[in-house]
């Protein structure tokens, strides 16, 4: 076979045979059930969408399509064939390929040697390095980039190892390929490019699975889109009938969403403030943010466009290579979070299993982890653990964990309560500034009310707050000032009254990586 | 400005099912070693009757302590995240170290309590300045605690032969034995007094107090440690500090015991005391298990060896099965975790 996309099989009629049918699946994790009877089905030659909220289970379902995961019930089949579940060995035969949004490359080996990871060609015993070589060269020019096949992935930008895992995909001639946010680390350029190679694929009857949050890419090469929400199929349409309007309300399950209080805006001195910042690991360069007492600043941008880096350096929890971190007028050393926590700053990262909790550790042990140096909660070393309690308690209680039992492990709660334990620590100490990523990923709407509630009563009554944010509404509504990241650069800033979603998404892509420049907001 | 002063009081619903939770917890944490040691203890008390004389207690009592004391400190890096495989190691040094000192202040006209005093300091210095180079290693420099340990017990092992020529030192003044070790093998050796008062003060430390929910907090998940302001590196120097002293207070304690001083003194310690730790409930994975599980898991092994001594079963056997309960413990801690989910 020359090239992967090149199918010596019979094209199947596009359109009609649904390649891929998975029938009422189940699948539960230890205290959530992620699916409740999913079904879908995908036709060869279509685009077909998944939609759903963060948490809603998209990500489980294609696992459990790729092998993944074994599902408690249901089935899958392929080509009307049922699949062995469980098996990733017998999806990958049947030909289902994935790119997934969180890279899989290993980063010290060619981009050749990663395409062919698994499925060498040989000549004899002999790895037949020409030939990979020459078909790698041959996918990356059908992908419209200039590549060596044989430079090592590391020192390839993010968007040229999204490309090397799409031609990964490519290559094993898939049927049914999954694209779960393919386009994340994309300028508009590459995001035309990929859109064309699927509708080649298109063509040439391979089913798509195609994972997204942006309303215009489903217009562009969606067929037919389904909306998961809570574990639950909720309704597939044809791309053509539907809008966004209907989208979102089908995601969200209401019909106007408004969980957003009014927060006053009475600025007063500067809070926090990063200077002409630039990061050691090169995350972004050249920032300069400041936020002050008594307003709610927001960051947004897409994944990967350094945002996250921004709180965490705001944080001392990563080092700059230029620039510095002002505290309430005072230019500070050498920030950590130890002595940024004892000023009065509190961070609430946004991967709550990597970096909020010890997943082994109790509720109540979680919730005051950063609090202990408190007079309240202990006398010296000693730890005052009625106090403790009953603090905790209350405060679990207005966020309605369920169930509220504090001696049991985090790990044994479901993501939405595991953030709430995270939440609990802007309550339980004295917060002059809050920083937070990413607060409401997976978060119910009871828990979002009390927490957007917590940062109204913490910017009313003084506080500097940094939110940021994937989550435009949360952005649109709640912030009075909006910057936006982009390639690691600053791209905009906008004042309360500019701040509009197409003002915002037209700066996230505003300076590409190449062209460099800074635009701002009028009164920037 | 903190908001905590405007939430109400809440009802208290699930005030039975929080009792019943904690009370499953603690049963999961040291339920099993304590059915553990009384099962061991009930099967050698029937199989044989020499072993529930008096005198054979007091000799697993005096027996288990040594091992109690390394297994705190051992249990402590364990719940840290780490291993520490120097013990025996630092034990032995720590043996010889004193022994040497002793004798020649001894010899050359100090006062002897004077000799002793110096000589015991010298020895837990040992484990306290070689922990803190594990812990430096692990905590600033990133070195794997399962190398820094590692090489540290070569480097322990080969000073101790060094200095004491590869023989045994001989010749410890009465007074040191009489008060570190026992007046005679009927009665409770002073190690049973301090392990019992190390293992107290060391559990309610790991309960009681912020250090000990910070050294669960960075076993259990370092970077949400750091992130919470909680300095990662200094509670990772004091967990091997502590184990290396203990490991020396063990030394000098066994050394009186046995009047001598000798390298190999620390035995198969490693293996036993990792082995205590997790049939005590400590996870190998860090942030999880109890002190007072590891002096559990010390006293069971120390049952299990004297039995099988009085049953005349060689001490091969015994290392074959010592390695085997870890094996066991091991596996029944991921299988507890695969049904649980949590892997």
């Amino acid at each position: 076979m020359a090239g992967g996309l090149q199918h010596s099989a019979p094209i199947p009629d596009p359109g009609l045979g649904a390649i891929l049918e998975a029938f009422g699946i189940e699948k539960s994790f230890p205290g959530v059930r992620v699916l409740d009877g999913v079904s879908l089905d995908v036709r060869a030659g279509e685009v077909h969408v998944l939609f759903g909220e963060n948490g809603a289970g998209k990500s489980t379902l294609v696992n459990v399509i790729l092998g993944n995961y074994a599902p408690e019930g249901g089935t899958v089949r392929f080509d009307g064939k049922v699949l062995p579940s469980g098996s990733p060995r017998a999806a990958r035969d049947a030909g289902i390929s994935v790119v997934f949004q969180e890279l899989s490359l290993i980063p010290t080996l060619s981009a050749c040697a990663n395409i062919f990871l698994g499925r060498e060609k040989r000549r004899s015993a002999l790895l037949d390095e020409g030939a990979m070589s020459r078909e790698a060269a041959a996918m990356f020019a059908r992908l419209g980039i200039a590549l060596d096949p044989q430079a090592p992935v590391a020192g390839l930008s993010r968007a040229e190892q999204q490309m090397v895992e799409i031609a990964k995909a490519l290559q094993n001639d898939p049927r049914l390929l999954i694209l779960d946010e393919p386009t994340t680390a994309f300028t508009d350029v590459e995001t035309q490019r990929l859109f064309s190679i699927v509708a080649e694929l298109k063509r040439l009857g391979v089913g798509i699975i195609y994972i997204t949050h942006r309303m215009a890419e489903i217009q562009a090469i969606g067929d037919r889109i389904s909306i998961l929400r809570d574990g639950r199929r909720i309704a597939t349409k044809l791309v053509s009938e539907t809008d966004e309007d209907e989208l979102i309300q089908l995601m969200t399950g209401r019909e106007t969403l408004n969980v957003y209080p009014t927060i006053a805006f009475k600025p007063a001195d500067e809070a926090i403030a990063l200077d002409g910042a630039s990061a050691a690991s090169g995350r972004f360069q050249n920032v300069s943010i400041s936020v002050r007492a008594g307003e709610i600043v927001g960051i947004a941008g897409l994944v990967g466009c350094g945002k996250s880096a921004v709180g965490r350096s705001l944080f001392g929890e990563e080092r700059l290579a230029a620039g510095q971190v002002k505290l309430f007028g005072k230019t500070l050393r050498s920030p950590s979070p130890q002595s940024m926590l004892e000023a009065g700053v509190v961070y609430l990262p946004p991967d709550r299993r990597r970096q909020g909790l010890v997943l082994n550790r109790s509720v109540r042990e979680n919730a005051t982890l950063s609090c202990l140096n408190l007079r309240s909660f202990a006398f010296g070393q000693w730890l005052r653990k009625k106090s403790e309690d009953d603090a905790v308690q209350r405060v679990l209680n207005r966020l309605n964990l369920t169930p509220p039992l504090l001696d049991r492990n985090v790990s044994a709660y479901s993501g939405g309560n595991q953030q709430k334990v995270v939440f609990a620590r802007a309550f339980l100490r004295e917060t002059k500034v809050l920083i937070v990523d990413e607060p409401t990923v997976g978060v119910d709407v009871g828990a979002r009310l009390e927490f957007y509630g917590i940062l109204k009563q913490l910017c009313e009554a003084g506080a500097a707050i940094l939110l940021i944010s994937s989550d435009l509404p949360e952005i649109l509504h709640l912030t009075h000032r909006t910057y936006v990241l982009a390639f690691g650069r600053q791209t905009a800033e906008f004042q309360r009254e500019e701040i509009s979603e197409a003002a915002i998404l037209s700066s996230f892509f505003a300076a590409g990586p190449k062209e460099g420049g800074i635009k701002t907001g009028a009164a920037a | 400005m903190t908001p905590l002063q405007q939430i109400s009081r809440p009802a208290q619903p699930f005030a039975l099912r929080r009792v019943a939770d904690r009370m499953l917890s603690r049963l999961k944490t040291t339920g099993i070693i304590s059915a553990l040691v009384l099962v061991v203890f009930a099967f050698f008390a029937v199989a044989n009757s020499r072993f529930t004389n008096s005198n054979n207690l007091i000799n697993i009592l005096n027996q288990s302590s040594y091992l109690m004391i390394v297994s705190l400190g051992q249990g402590l890096v364990l719940i840290s995240g780490g291993f520490d495989l120097a013990v025996a190691a630092l034990l032995g040094l720590t043996s010889v170290v004193s022994a040497t000192l002793m004798i020649a202040l001894a010899a050359n006209g100090v006062d002897l309590p004077l000799a002793i005093a110096i000589s015991v300091a010298c020895g837990l210095s040992v484990g306290l300045i070689l922990g803190m180079v594990n812990g430096v290693a692990v905590a600033y420099l990133n070195v794997p605690s399962f190398i820094v340990t590692l090489g540290i017990a070569g480097i322990a092992a080969g000073a101790g032969y060094q200095i004491s020529g590869g023989a045994p030192v001989t010749g410890l003044p009465e007074n040191f034995i009489a008060v570190f070790g026992t007046p005679d093998l009927r009665s409770i050796s002073t190690s049973v007094y301090i392990a019992v008062l190390f293992a107290v003060a060391l559990h309610l430390t790991m309960t009681r107090t912020r250090a000990g929910r910070y050294i669960y907090a960075v076993g259990g998940n370092p970077v949400a440690a750091r992130l919470s302001g909680i300095n990662v590196r200094r509670h990772i120097v004091f967990v091997f500090m502590t184990s290396g002293m203990l490991a020396s207070l063990a030394g000098i304690l066994l050394s009186a015991r046995v009047s001598t001083g000798d390298t190999n003194l620390g035995g198969n310690f490693v293996l036993q005391s990792i082995t205590a730790g997790v049939l005590g409930g400590i996870s190998l994975r860090g942030g999880e298990g109890t002190l007072f599980g590891a002096a559990l898991g010390a006293l069971f092994i120390a049952v299990l060896s004297n039995g099988m001594n009085l049953e005349n079963i060689s001490s091969y056997y015994q290392m074959i099965i010592l390695g085997g309960l870890l094996v066991l413990a091991v596996l029944a801690e991921q299988l507890r975790l695969l049904i649980s989910g949590r892997r």
